[in-house]
């Protein structure tokens, strides 16, 4: 069988670097396209026991990728290279070598689109199934497997698939299998009377498969494990001129695992949203409750890999480091969200807008626990073994896991100079998100400045200053960061942490950093010195925890 | 099994390289529209004139700079070039529900797309955003670049003006 495979290899080799090149000539692959990308993220490190940034062993570090796409009319394939040699600090150690985890081969016609080898997907809003990366956090649940959208008229698109997840270097034990269905009314029935109102709806089914094995609770039972769980989603979205409602319901039958402690109750999840939009006024409000959907294709795993599922959490994302210090991530065993948010173009050329108009944006967003009643016949909540608990739908918990609120004002004064304000009064619940047992709920108020200022048509200087106040757990910090920026080409830059209010005075300590950056169309190079504060990075909606560290980072980025 | 098939799109990638004349389509990915309607990214027009594609997200402070940036003169631009900028949020579910109200509070003009699963950035290469692309009336890739400064805007209309004239784009 080895040999066999041998040989087909190097036939295969033979056949592309020999007999390619000819096929080609004759048109086979003409057209055909090449691209890509590269990234690679050096640090070295120094030990700094104050801020509790531990020795590195290897002195040096580095994340490395390059993607390579081709695509030849409806046809493409890629495959990533990823490197880690060593993981850097806060990437998981399992990434640990180099190789291929990544490739693909994908065909389209008007109807089918085919996609074999390693693929991402979404159905609906992700809360049944999202497979999702984001390299910068190490984030990866690729499925490896095969999937196939079909569009047989216009109206509709129905999506298969089946496939195991990306574990670093490895696959998941689960098995998933998933099918979803997207339908346009309007372009069923009228497409040419082109409404004003569009109707869609959809709905997705998912079933993981894994084999039983043996579990032992409450020291004495052996759990009887599904093999199959399944999970199904509908949802429905309707448009007219600038207002918009989404909603979108997702069950999961009894999925005992370590996340949820081994309860059988059915999961459930409701997630609504809606918005209004016109020239100069944009209103949003939405609303979720999730009740145990967390949803893994390996049961005992408890990290963040492995999710077939993505529960968005409905909270304002900030982009400042002290606005960020407290992120939230959504608790998938249970709770009760709301947000709202107004943006305001005060008009341009009114009086209290000014020439270039001003900017107003407000959120408000508030999570709870989930409301939690013993089950019949039980004698406590959460008994692993059991069905868990009975909880009310619309009822909201009595612990706040977050809170938020917070108005940003942005003006443009004339072509020089602009201002951004904001501020920010936040309710953190570090006992639960970050699991500090104990720890009482952190009340911070922050303040924002952010000024600009363009000396001509390619330097500018940015200032930026954060204050953040609060009695709780470190106490208070400000920042400061002077960037100058010469376009499009160079950037340098200047900041410092400070947590000058921390209880105890031999902690307060300054986290220092001067960074240079130097960008040609699409490659860039970035070098910066100095120290990181321990803590939470979130990009894109994924969030990872990075330790302290100390020493020189290099970071180069490139496209073709 | 495995070596085989990363052998067999490597070779594909080699000959790709031989084989490139012509400029770089846009790829055929299926983004939404701020409407939920679904379209082709591949079938992004605008009659005939250059195309700017920007992708930026919510939590991309540099991002809503540079179209904030170049909302103030984004008019300006329309009636001297006919560019069309196409800002495409790479947000996910969690704040794509923001993106219609932030658009319509901060009177962009632009047409938005929303790629909650990053697949047309994925398509496109794009490691960090904010990432620009220039594309020309035959709907070929002919310029990009990463990151905002203020004033990259300029050079950004500099090279929309340059592909009007029928100069070269380096």
């Amino acid at each position: 069988m080895r040999h066999i495979q041998q040989g087909a290899i190097v036939f295969f080799m033979f056949f592309c670097f020999i007999y390619l090149p000819e096929v080609q000539a004759q048109g086979f692959l003409d057209g055909g396209k090449v691209s890509g990308n590269f990234q690679l993220d050096a640090q070295i490190y120094q030990a700094d026991s104050a801020i509790g940034a531990n020795e590195v062993a290897e002195k040096m570090l580095m994340n490395s990728f390059a993607n390579l796409l081709y695509t030849q009319g409806n046809f493409s394939a890629g495959l990533r290279f990823e490197t880690y040699l060593n993981p850097l600090q806060g990437y998981d150690p399992l990434y640990k070598g180099s190789g291929v985890p990544y490739w693909f081969g994908a065909w389209r016609n008007e109807q089918f689109e085919i996609t074999v080898g390693h693929f991402y997907e979404q159905f609906g809003s992700g809360m049944v199934l999202r497979a999702y990366e984001e390299r910068n956090l190490g984030f990866d649940n690729a499925f490896e497997g095969a999937k196939v959208v079909f569009k047989p008229i216009d109206a509709i698109t129905l999506k298969g698939l089946i496939g195991k997840q990306r574990y670093f270097w490895e696959k998941g034990p689960g098995l998933v299998r998933g099918i979803d269905g997207d339908l346009s009314i309007n372009d069923l029935f009228k497409p040419e009377l082109n409404l004003k109102t569009r109707l869609t709806l959809g709905g997705s089914f998912v079933s993981k498969y894994e084999s039983a094995e043996d579990i032992i609770v409450n020291d004495t039972s052996l759990l009887h494990l599904p093999e199959n769980v399944s999970s199904w989603a509908a949802r429905a979205n309707i448009n007219r001129g600038g207002f918009n409602i989404y909603g979108e319901y997702t069950r999961k039958i009894n999925d005992p695992s370590s996340f949820n402690k081994f309860i059988y109750k059915d999961g459930e999840s409701l997630l609504v949203q809606t918005s209004y939009a016109t020239k100069g006024l944009g209103v949003m409000a939405s609303a979720k409750r999730t009740d145990n959907m967390s949803f893994k294709s390996k049961r005992t795993e408890t990290g963040s890999t492995l999710d077939i599922n993505y529960l968005p959490a409905l909270t304002r994302q900030h982009a400042y480091s002290l606005s960020a210090m407290y992120p939230y991530a959504t608790q998938p065993n249970g709770e009760m969200a709301i947000q709202g948010q107004v943006n305001y173009k005060i008009p341009r050329g009114s009086k209290i807008g000014g020439k270039y108009g001003t900017d107003i944006a407000v959120n408000f967003s508030r999570v709870t626990s989930i409301e939690k009643e013993v089950a019949e016949g039980e004698s406590a909540i959460g008994v692993s073994g059991t069905k868990g608990y009975t909880s009310q739908f619309f009822a909201f918990g009595d612990e706040l896991y977050f809170q938020d609120l917070n108005i940003e004002v942005q003006r443009k004064f004339n072509q020089k100079y602009k201002v951004l304000l904001s501020y920010i009064f936040m309710k953190y619940n570090i006992d639960v998100i970050e699991n500090h047992p104990g720890e009482p709920l952190v009340e911070a108020h922050i303040l924002i400045a952010d000024m600009t200022y363009r000396y001509d048509s390619k330097n500018a200087l940015k200032l930026e200053l954060q204050h953040m106040s609060t009695k709780q757990d470190k106490g208070n910090w400000v920042q400061y960061m002077m960037e100058y920026t010469i376009a499009p080409r160079w950037f340098f830059n200047f900041s410092d942490q400070y947590n000058y209010g921390n209880d105890n005075k031999e902690d307060r300590f300054h986290y220092p950093t001067i960074a240079m950056g130097y960008t040609q169309g699409s490659n860039r190079l970035s070098v910066s010195y100095g120290k990181q504060r321990k803590g939470i990075l979130c990009v894109g909606g994924v969030c990872r925890t990075v330790p302290a560290a100390s020493g020189l980072t290099v970071t180069i980025t490139s496209s073709f | 099994m495995k070596k085989l098939i990363v052998l067999s799109i490597v070779s594909l990638l080699i000959s790709g390289a031989f084989a490139q004349e012509t400029g770089k389509k846009l790829p055929q990915v299926s983004v939404k529209t701020l409407k939920g309607t679904t379209i082709n990214t591949a079938e992004l027009s605008n009659d005939g004139k250059p195309i700017i594609l920007s992708f930026w997200a919510l939590w991309c402070k540099p991002c809503i700079n540079e179209l904030t940036t170049i909302g103030d003169v984004y008019p300006d631009w329309v009636e001297e070039t006919g560019v069309k900028l196409i800002a495409v949020s790479i947000d996910d579910a969690r704040s794509s529900s923001k993106v219609a109200p932030t658009v319509s509070g901060k009177g962009w003009e632009y047409d938005i797309l929303l790629d909650v699963n990053g697949d047309f950035k994925r398509a496109m290469n794009v490691n960090m955003i904010p990432h620009t692309f220039l594309i020309n009336g035959d709907g070929e890739i002919v310029w990009q670049h990463t990151s905002f400064s203020e004033g990259s805007e300029l050079e950004l209309i500099e090279m929309v003006r340059k592909l009007n004239r029928g100069e070269a784009i380096k």
